[in-house]
Order: structure tokens, then sequence, then C-alpha cells
């Protein structure tokens, strides 16, 4: 901006801070809530000041979880999750890398019709097809289990796409150089490929973590036994009946614990997510 | 180090249509080749084909004395430079350099010796720790040719290695190029567009056009004799002057009222258009005489040392050499002796060099 009006500067922060208030309220809201008593909760209005019940309401969730609905303790829950949005993650970033490895670099017939069907799955997301997918996992006796979780979720057409975008910016010297210096394939795979994809990997694994671990409908289907929930069942779980009835102050602060993980990802690996998206390192 | 041999050797992408189209060559140990010819002639696909980046659809090439048609780049015992250098940008200028060695089981200290005289020999040594970004473009070539040094190969071929470089970077690197070449003496084949560094560095040229090889030769002999019109105007610069005229009396009329006499070996089989070349630096400024061309001087390009006269004969365009300052004024009219010695006489028809 070139113009300095003084007028236009207060309304340019006025607008910014009222976009930050309707993101954060909610937020300060749950954090509150997840201080607070059940019947600080209940009385209207509620209170915006955070309580003393914070050790008490976290802990609970984290050994024992709610006295009503689900009674799995939150701890047991945001392991399954991170089992799961780490499985995802890497099973995705791992397929995706090898089979756009094979797509760029190796000719064969019919390369292009798998690669067009491979892009086509992006039309199927797993709400799609989740019925025959259930079916195939229950017939797998995989319900209830971590394979269950993660590998109907692991092949990603969206991954393989980039990762084939990436390596198609490769030049093709550096695979000429690398088989004149007698590397063969997967030598030139792990030597050269890999290490000049670690940013873009950096990259999807953010996505894709976020992904895994915000997966709902799955997760809901495939698991009964509480020990398998992960936590975004979880506060579903806990959520029982009639407003009265709820421990809104542990279903908060479950809801707090589990936006931890994403949000510390994304804040780790700022500076990779950026960098893999804009930048290659040629 | 080896001889390289290139026997009836074609190329086609798609069924009948030839890239190359049948190329005999046989280089000698030890010997630089310098291929050129315009982009799309053919070159670096050759080049290719003996690095074994392409396939051979005909023919045979063989390096040191084995046939290589189907034999793996890495174990034709070449090493190649690329355009764009091709370096491993993730990997340090040290290991750039040693890891072919370390791929084919080399010990430490022996990767350590040859990387160590390589880098010496290249003045690379405070560079082995760097990443390539954080090279120059004239550091980054020296270590793709230091890459090529370690192995110790057979040969060298170097595909237009200095085309990425400024211009002033790109003689330091054709002197050092051609330094590497003697301490070495490893057989190296160097593809490029640029006829200086074909004329600067090559033993013999290889003069290639829409994937036909037009001559071979010595640059010297190749300036002196060029064997077609596409070779006579594209080594040389400013280019040769081409006077088409149809042949009289044993001479030609080139228009303009100008009559060359053809050479006395040519008379009996001349056919009857005749192309006559002349080099700019052989068109002499001379006062009166009968065989003198005279012409309006259209532009005058000073090139310091040098200055462009620029004219017409007839139709055609004319362009001479005279020294720095001796150039005359535009719009006043030159007068040029032809060295007879140093004319061409071309075939205008098939283009080629006619010969006594």
């Amino acid at each position: 901006m070139v113009e300095n009006r003084p007028v236009l500067v207060f309304l340019r922060h006025a607008v910014l801070l009222a976009g930050v208030a309707c993101v954060a309220f909610p937020l300060w809201v749950t954090f509150v809530a997840s201080t607070l008593t059940l019947e600080q909760i209940l009385t209207v209005p509620m209170p915006l000041v955070p309580g003393d019940q914070f050790w008490a309401n976290y802990s609970q969730v984290l050994t024992a979880g709610s006295t009503r609905g689900a009674a799995a303790p939150v701890g047991q829950m945001m392991a399954n999750s991170l089992v799961m949005a780490l499985a995802i993650a890497l099973g995705k970033i791992a397929i995706s890398l090898v089979s756009a490895f094979a797509i760029v670099y190796f000719r064969f017939p019919l390369r292009n019709f798998f690669f067009w069907m491979i892009f086509v799955t992006l039309m199927l997301p797993v709400e799609v097809r989740i019925i025959p997918t259930f079916k195939v996992v229950s017939d797998l006796g995989i319900l209830n289990s971590y394979l269950g979780l993660t590998l109907p979720l692991i092949a990603s057409a969206t991954a393989t796409f980039l990762f084939r975008q990436f390596f198609m910016t490769i030049p093709d010297e550096l695979a000429e150089a690398a088989r004149i210096d007698g590397a063969g394939p997967m030598r030139f795979f792990w030597d050269v490929v890999v290490p000049l994809s670690k940013t873009s990997m950096a990259a999807l694994f953010v996505i894709q973590f976020i992904y895994g671990w915000n997966q709902y409908l799955w997760p809901l289907l495939i698991t009964t036994d509480e020990s398998m929930y992960t936590v975004v069942i979880g506060i579903k779980r806990m959520i029982v009946g009639g407003d009265a009835l709820t421990e809104w102050n542990l279903v908060m602060a479950t809801a707090m614990l589990a936006l931890l993980p994403p949000a510390a990802v994304v804040i780790l690996m700022q500076k990779w997510f950026v960098k893999g998206l804009v930048e290659t390192e040629k | 180090m080896a001889e390289i041999r290139i026997q009836g050797v074609r190329k086609s992408y798609t069924k009948g249509t030839w890239v190359i189209h049948g190329v005999d060559v046989s280089i000698g140990d030890g010997e630089f080749i310098v291929i050129v010819g315009p982009s799309g002639c053919g070159k670096s696909t050759l080049l290719r084909m003996i690095a074994g980046l392409e396939t051979i659809t005909a023919g045979e090439i063989s390096i040191g004395g084995k046939i290589v048609n189907d034999v793996e780049p890495k174990d034709r015992n070449i090493a190649m430079v690329f355009q764009n250098y091709a370096l491993y940008p993730h990997m340090s200028v040290y290991d750039n350099m040693s890891y072919g060695l370390r791929i084919r089981g080399f010990s430490k200290a022996d990767i350590e010796t040859r990387v160590q005289r390589a880098a010496k020999i290249l003045e690379l040594g405070p560079f082995l720790a760097r990443k390539p970004r954080e090279l120059s473009g004239g550091q980054r070539q020296r270590v793709a040719m230091g890459r090529a040094i370690v192995r110790e190969p057979a040969a060298f071929l170097f595909d237009e290695p200095l085309s990425n470089l400024d211009a002033k970077l790109r003689v330091q690197m054709r002197l050092e190029i051609q330094k590497l070449h003697r301490e070495l003496g490893t057989t190296s084949i160097f593809v490029t567009h640029d006829q200086v560094e074909a004329m600067t560095l090559a033993n013999r040229m290889i003069v290639m056009n829409a994937g036909v090889v037009e001559q071979v030769g010595a640059p010297m002999a190749v300036y002196d004799a060029p064997a077609s019109l596409f070779v006579a105007g594209f080594i040389g610069s400013p280019a040769m002057n081409f006077l088409p005229g149809s042949v009289r009396d044993g001479r030609v009329d080139v228009g303009g009222g100008h009559l060359i006499a053809l050479p006395r070996p040519l008379l009996e089989h001349a056919p009857a258009q005749v192309t006559v070349g002349i080099r700019p630096e052989h068109l002499v400024a001379c006062a009166e005489g009968d065989d003198a061309f005279t012409f309006p001087v259209e532009t005058i390009e000073a090139l310091g040392a040098d200055s462009m006269v620029h004219g017409k004969v007839g139709a055609t365009p004319l362009v001479a050499r005279v020294e720095g300052h001796a150039a005359p004024a535009i719009g006043s009219t030159a007068r040029f002796a032809l060295m007879p010695e140093r004319l061409h006489f071309f075939d205008t028809v098939t283009g080629k060099r006619l010969a006594a």
C-alpha cells in the first residue's frame, strides 16, 4: 500500500482484528469451559474467564475419561489418533513416492493408463466408497485394529500427483548423470530422488498428518471397542443425550487436547511446509 | 584411454524418419574431437548414443575395440559433462565427485587420493565441502569435469559444456579444457554449436548438418577447403560470401558485370551453375584494376581491430573485412581484389565443393 491515511490504517486493523476475534473467540470459549466445573458452564451466561478446574478436568480426561458416555481415557485415544495419523501420513508418503517414481522414471506398458487410474481415484474419497471398503475390511477381520484404521486411507492420488509433478522438474540430466556414474534405479531413488524430495515430503506430512488426525467417519464405523477409539471419536462419544447430562467441561478439555498435536505439527514444520510448497532445491 | 569407432550409425525415433543418416567416423586414442553443427543437426543425439543414453537404431559403436551397442552407460567406461552441469544439488562437491567411485566400490583412501588429485588439477580444493548452489557457473562446470576426471575413463564426452557460461568465462574454460586434455591425454568428444570452440579445441572436427556428416577434418583444413556450401557458411565468422553464377567460356558470371575465371583443373567438368565462395578476410582493398570488385558501401561494422564493409554485387550481399581504421565511408565506392588462390568453387545444385 502506498497510501498512508490514518483512517484507512485504523479500518484495516479493525477488519483484521475482527477476523482474528471471529476465529479465536470459539477457541477461547472452549479453553475457558475446559477449566470450569459443569455447574459453572451451565449457568447463563457462561463465565468468560478461566476457572480453577484446569488440573482436575485435564487429569481426569487424560487418565480416566468421562464418567458418562465413553469411559476410555483420553490419553489412550490420543495415542490411537497419533498412531493412525502417523501411519496414514508416512504410509501415504512412502507409497506415493514409489508410485510416482515408477510413473515418471520407468517406461512400462499402459503407464499412462495406470497414472490416470490413480488420478481417477481422486474422485472416490472414503465417503463415496465407504460401504464396499467396510465390507472388505470386515471380511479381512481387521475391524478394531490399527491396520483397519489406516490401510484403506493410505493410497493417495493427491500425493502421487504432487510427487509426480515434483519429479518432472528434476532435470533429466541428473538421472543420466547417475546412470553414467553407475547408479541403478533404486540407488538413484535413494541417493538422489529421496533427498531432493525432502521438502515436498515435509509439506505432505503436515497435510496428511492433519488429514489422518481429523478422520471421523471411518474410525466411527470400524471402531466399536473403546480402547481403539481415536480422540475425534472420543469427543463424539462423550456427548450423551441432553445438554444437562453431558460433562461439557471434560468434552472441552478433550477438544483442547485434540487440537494440540496438529497445531504442534503445523507450528514445528511451518518452515519446511512453506518451503516444500513454494521452492524446489535444484 | 581408447579409440572410438562409429560405423554406419543411424537413429530414428519414429519409424521411417531418420534423425541421423549413417555416420562413419573413427576417433583415435587421445584425440580431441569436436562435433559441431547448428541446433537440431543430431550432434547431441550422436554423443548420447556414444554415451549409451540413446539406443542405436542401426550400425555399430565400439569403444576400445569392444562393441558397446548393448552395453549400459556405466559399463562403457566413459564420463560425461552436461550442459547444465547435472550436479547432485544436495551433495557437497566432494560427494558429487566421488559418487561414481563410491558406487563402484573404490576404497575410501583411493577415493580420497583421486578426488584430491582432480581437485588440485581443477583448483577446486577450497570448495570441496560446499554445495553446488554455493558455487559460480564456472566452478560448477569444473566440478562436473572433476566428476568425470576422477573416474579416469576411456573417454570424456562433453555436451555443450560451455553454453551456460558468460562470454568471458567461456574463453577461460576453453583454455582450461585444452590444458586439461594436454595433461590427461584422454580421448574426448566435445559437442558444440559454437564454431569458435570447434576451431580452437579440436584436433579434428566433425561438421554435421541435418543428421549427415558434412566434413571431418582438422580445423584449419576444414577452414581452408570446406567440403560443401554448408560447411563453408558455417565455419568462419563472419560467414563466407557466396556469389552464385553461371559458367560461360570458363568463367563464372556472378552478376554486376563480374566474371571470375575458373581454375584450370576445374574447367573440363564444371557444372553449368557454380557458386563462388570468398571469405571476407580474403577480399583485399586495392587501387584501380581490372579484376577488382567495386560496389557502393552500404554499412560499416566497426569491431575495433577489424571493420566489416557491407555492400552488394549485383543482387548478392557481400562482406569484406578490412583493418579497423581502413574502412571506407558509407556511400563511397569500395574496390576490392579477390585473392585467386583463396576462392572456393561449389556446385550450386549439389552444394558440393568442386574438386579437380
